[in-house]
């Protein structure tokens, strides 16, 4: 029996010193951010009136269901409203930090084969899975209490430290909550990438269980680890129930994880494996069909994500004029203009950032070239009767379609989310229009990823920085007073703001044209260059 | 007719030479092999045959038709199974396999499924379960499924036990027998020495010897083991005479044909006992090329 757990302190510390650089990054990034949020509400928000503003804006379904009911009422104070409006989303994260961390070290090595060569070595069993299962209790731990103490740390008004060790602790123990059902479903699936989708399916299904469950029945909520972990309360009632239910059956499940792995076989899992096709359906015949296959999940979810952000847009829009009338920043944010409704100001807002969203499906897309050529797997395309500037047009036209399907969800997402909240509905068109112009734009960035590609291809990921910088500037380019010229530095400084602006046709044709020149010079530059592996 | 010719063929990688000058033809209907050690250039060799890395200098055609430039013609007669099969993960063999029968421009169904079931591959399974040998597989698979008048293999058996082994030589014999070309790279001399018509040893990106095995062994020359009533001080020293060991209570040594005769003769003035001899392996010719070339004596080009 004793033997079943020999050198579980030795593989600990193994798994520490692999990722002594990710666990650090975890952990701080989530004190920084719970921190720096207690910091912005307090002063973003100064004063009661303007607390119980946003405490009003909180109070839509579309807010409750993505954050949570407001358990403040009238005592809406700084530690009420971080928790409120962080717990929740803050705990998925961490749910997905332990996720991807359980996978990684349980099916991940056993997949790659690493774990068969500590099997050989005299080590007990379980060993393996109690030090993965121990190292995620000291990570969620540590996390629980550096959050809460620097939280408290800051000395804000109504941010004390009990409050602040329960908002620490229900992150934690969601945590691990999650760590140990990761455990199980390593045992029961056959490999990391099954372990993984489905433990965040589980997540995602129990944020949703939650967002129905707040919005109509609190029972069905608390069904749910997302859902009962926000009635702890913190800062208000401060209760520590759901803390010791989640932490109990991550010991609960953790225990079953473990009998599950001692009475398996390695390399085996529980769940039967699924026989694939023998052979390729019709679609999967060329390098379209193939780009198509290998991202469809990918980009079917980020179909879904981009929709649902565009409807969590719109469903706030109800909100903009109080919103607007309650703070300074968006009156930075937006500059007034005659003739048009705050709504109309704000929606190419709103349009430019979920156009930079967009575009990483699109630019991920193109970039799945660089992928393909590096894992040795673009030698098989070119190596049979396809040139070069098919494989490059295919992945680019698929690029172009993301692109036009993603500004076209996000769009849509926006208006009717949107009129279903106005008083007076906008046309659809408008909505999709603002969105869709940006169309030129994301081409180009297509056009810049594929120079890349045909040039640099070991400098492609510049073009996210770029990205980042156009995000920056085109979101805060207002707000932090920059000059115009800065925004005319990315592609998306230039697109016309529907239906503030007048549409300049011109511009646009030029921007398809330089996105056009772009691609097929990259295309071009690939036609030219050796392949690497 | 001549289907692979490159002549003075180079490939530089930054300062690294990998090949300098590389000629080699292979004619219709033979089994061509190039053989050396890794990192010798025989992938790159090949990966510029298929249009995947450009030559620096020198002339490589196909089928009369430039490689780079008229890759994709060229291609849709050509069945290339790289030397590290990489595949999808979430890709099953069977989709695999039809993906790359199309993307070549058609394919023979029957003979795949005959093929799947040769060489005992689980077409239902996805990529990331297969060993290398099954990936192997997968890529054997669907080049033989494919009628193909030149099949390019980089190391096509290194991941395969002895009995797939057998099923591949087999399918290369029949290949030959219908008149197609094989160009095929390994370092396992004895399955080149089973399969193939001509063989060219690369050393350091150049052609070191080319020729028929019988040419090479011709100038190789003889394997012998002798053992006599009296020592022969002077072995070492005779023309001809090369690689002397002290064996079994004799001597081992390899002896070049044209000089056969007259060492011959001289032994036998010792009293012969015993006296063996065998042709060289490849692996001989081989060993002593990469000898003589590495301590700079004699040159084998």
């Amino acid at each position: 029996m004793s033997q079943l757990f020999d050198h579980t302190w030795s593989l600990m510390r193994f798994i520490l010193r692999r990722d002594r650089v990710r666990l650090p990054i975890w952990i701080l990034s989530f004190v920084f951010v719970s921190a720096g949020i207690v910091l912005v509400f307090d002063n973003l928000y100064g004063d009661d009136i303007e607390r119980q503003a946003i405490a009003e804006t909180m109070e839509n379904p579309a807010m409750v269901a993505m954050v949570g009911p407001n358990y403040g009422g009238a005592d809406y104070t700084t530690g009420a409203m971080t928790a409120h409006e962080m717990l929740v989303m803050t705990a998925a994260i961490v749910a997905l930090m332990n996720i991807l961390l359980v996978s990684r070290h349980t099916r991940g090595d056993e997949e790659e084969g690493r774990l068969e060569l500590v099997r050989a070595l005299p080590v007990g069993q379980l060993s393996s899975l109690t030090a993965v299962l121990l190292v995620l209790t000291i990570v969620n731990t540590l996390l629980a209490v550096l959050t809460g103490v620097s939280m408290a740390a800051l000395q804000v008004e109504s941010v004390d430290l009990h409050g602040s060790l329960l908002f620490g602790a229900a992150l934690g123990a969601t945590g691990l909550f999650f760590a140990a059902l990761t455990a199980v479903f390593a045992q029961l699936t056959q490999n990391a990438r099954a372990t993984t989708g489905l433990s965040i399916a589980a997540l995602l299904v129990f944020y949703m269980i939650r967002a129905i469950g707040d919005v109509m029945s609190e029972a069905l909520s608390l069904t749910s680890p997302l859902g009962w972990i926000l009635r702890a309360k913190p800062f208000v009632e401060n209760l520590w129930w759901p803390v010791m239910l989640s932490v109990g059956l991550a010991v609960a499940l953790s225990l079953l994880a473990l009998y599950l792995n001692s009475i398996r076989d390695h390399d085996s899992g529980f769940l039967p494996t699924r026989a694939g096709r023998t052979q390729a359906p019709a679609t999967l015949r060329g390098p379209f069909g193939l780009a198509w296959r290998l991202q469809r999940t990918g980009l079917i979810a980020w179909a879904v994500a981009l929709f649902i952000l565009g409807i969590s847009y719109g469903s706030v829009l109800g909100e903009i004029e109080r919103f607007f009338e309650g703070i300074d920043l968006f009156q930075q944010l937006i500059v007034e203009q005659e003739g048009f409704s705050l709504i109309e100001l704000f929606i190419p807002v709103l349009s430019s950032v979920m156009a930079i969203l967009a575009s990483i499906p699109a630019i991920m897309v193109m970039l799945k070239v660089k992928t393909e050529e590096k894992n040795g797997r673009m030698e098989h395309v070119i190596g049979r009767s396809v040139s070069r500037w098919r494989v490059a047009f295919s992945y680019w036209l698929l690029a172009a379609l993301t692109a036009i399907t993603m500004l076209f969800l996000t769009g849509s997402g926006l208006g009717l989310a949107g009129n279903a909240v106005l008083d007076e509905d906008l046309p659809l068109g408008t909505y999709i229009g603002a969105s869709f112009v940006y169309l030129p734009a994301v081409l180009i960035m297509i056009g810049l990823a594929l120079v890349f590609i045909g040039f640099l291809p070991s400098f492609a990921s510049v073009i996210w920085l770029y990205l980042g910088l156009s995000f920056f500037v085109v979101y805060l380019g207002e707000l932090l007073q920059l000059p115009d010229w800065v925004e005319k530095l990315t592609p998306y400084g230039h697109i016309p703001a529907i239906p503030l602006d007048e549409v300049n046709y011109g511009v646009l044709a030029l921007m398809i044209a330089i996105a056009v020149l772009l691609s097929v010079a990259g295309a071009y530059g690939f036609r030219r260059r050796d392949l690497k592996t | 007719m001549t289907v692979v010719k490159t002549q003075g063929l180079s490939k530089t990688f930054g300062d690294f030479k990998a090949l300098d000058g590389v000629d080699i033809e292979v004619k219709e209907g033979e089994v061509f092999g190039f053989i050396g050690p890794n990192g010798a250039g025989k992938s790159t060799t090949l990966r510029v045959l298929l249009g995947i890395l450009k030559a620096s200098e020198g002339s490589a055609e196909i089928f009369g038709k430039d490689v780079w430039k008229d890759a994709v013609d060229i291609h849709k007669r050509v069945a290339y199974v790289p030397g590290d099969v990489n595949l999808w993960p979430n890709l099953t063999g069977g989709e695999v396999i039809d993906l790359f029968g199309r993307l070549r421009g058609g394919y023979d169904k029957a003979r795949r499924d005959e093929l799947i079931s040769r060489f005992g591959l689980d077409p239902g399974k996805k990529c990331r379960t297969y060993s290398k040998g099954n990936r192997q597989k997968v890529a054997l698979i669907a080049a033989f499924s494919t009628d193909a008048d030149l099949y390019i293999f980089d190391e096509p058996t290194s991941g395969l036990d002895p009995l797939m082994e057998r099923v591949f030589s087999e399918y290369v014999h029949e290949a030959k027998a219908q008149g197609k070309s094989i160009l095929l790279s390994s370092h396992i001399l004895s399955e080149v020495e089973k399969l193939c018509d001509r063989v060219a040893i690369i050393r350091k990106g150049r052609i070191i010897e080319t020729g028929t095995l019988k040419e090479m062994r011709h100038l190789t020359g003889s394997l012998m083991f002798i053992e006599t009533d009296k020592p022969i001080p002077d072995l070492a020293e005779l023309r001809g005479v090369h690689r002397v060991q002290v064996f079994d209570g004799g001597w081992s040594f390899q002896v070049d044909a044209d000089e056969l005769d007259a060492v011959v003769r001289h032994l036998s003035a010792f009293g012969i006992k015993r006296m063996e001899s065998r042709p060289p392996t490849l692996e001989d010719l081989f060993i002593r090329h990469y000898e003589e070339t590495e301590t700079g004596a004699g040159g084998g080009v």
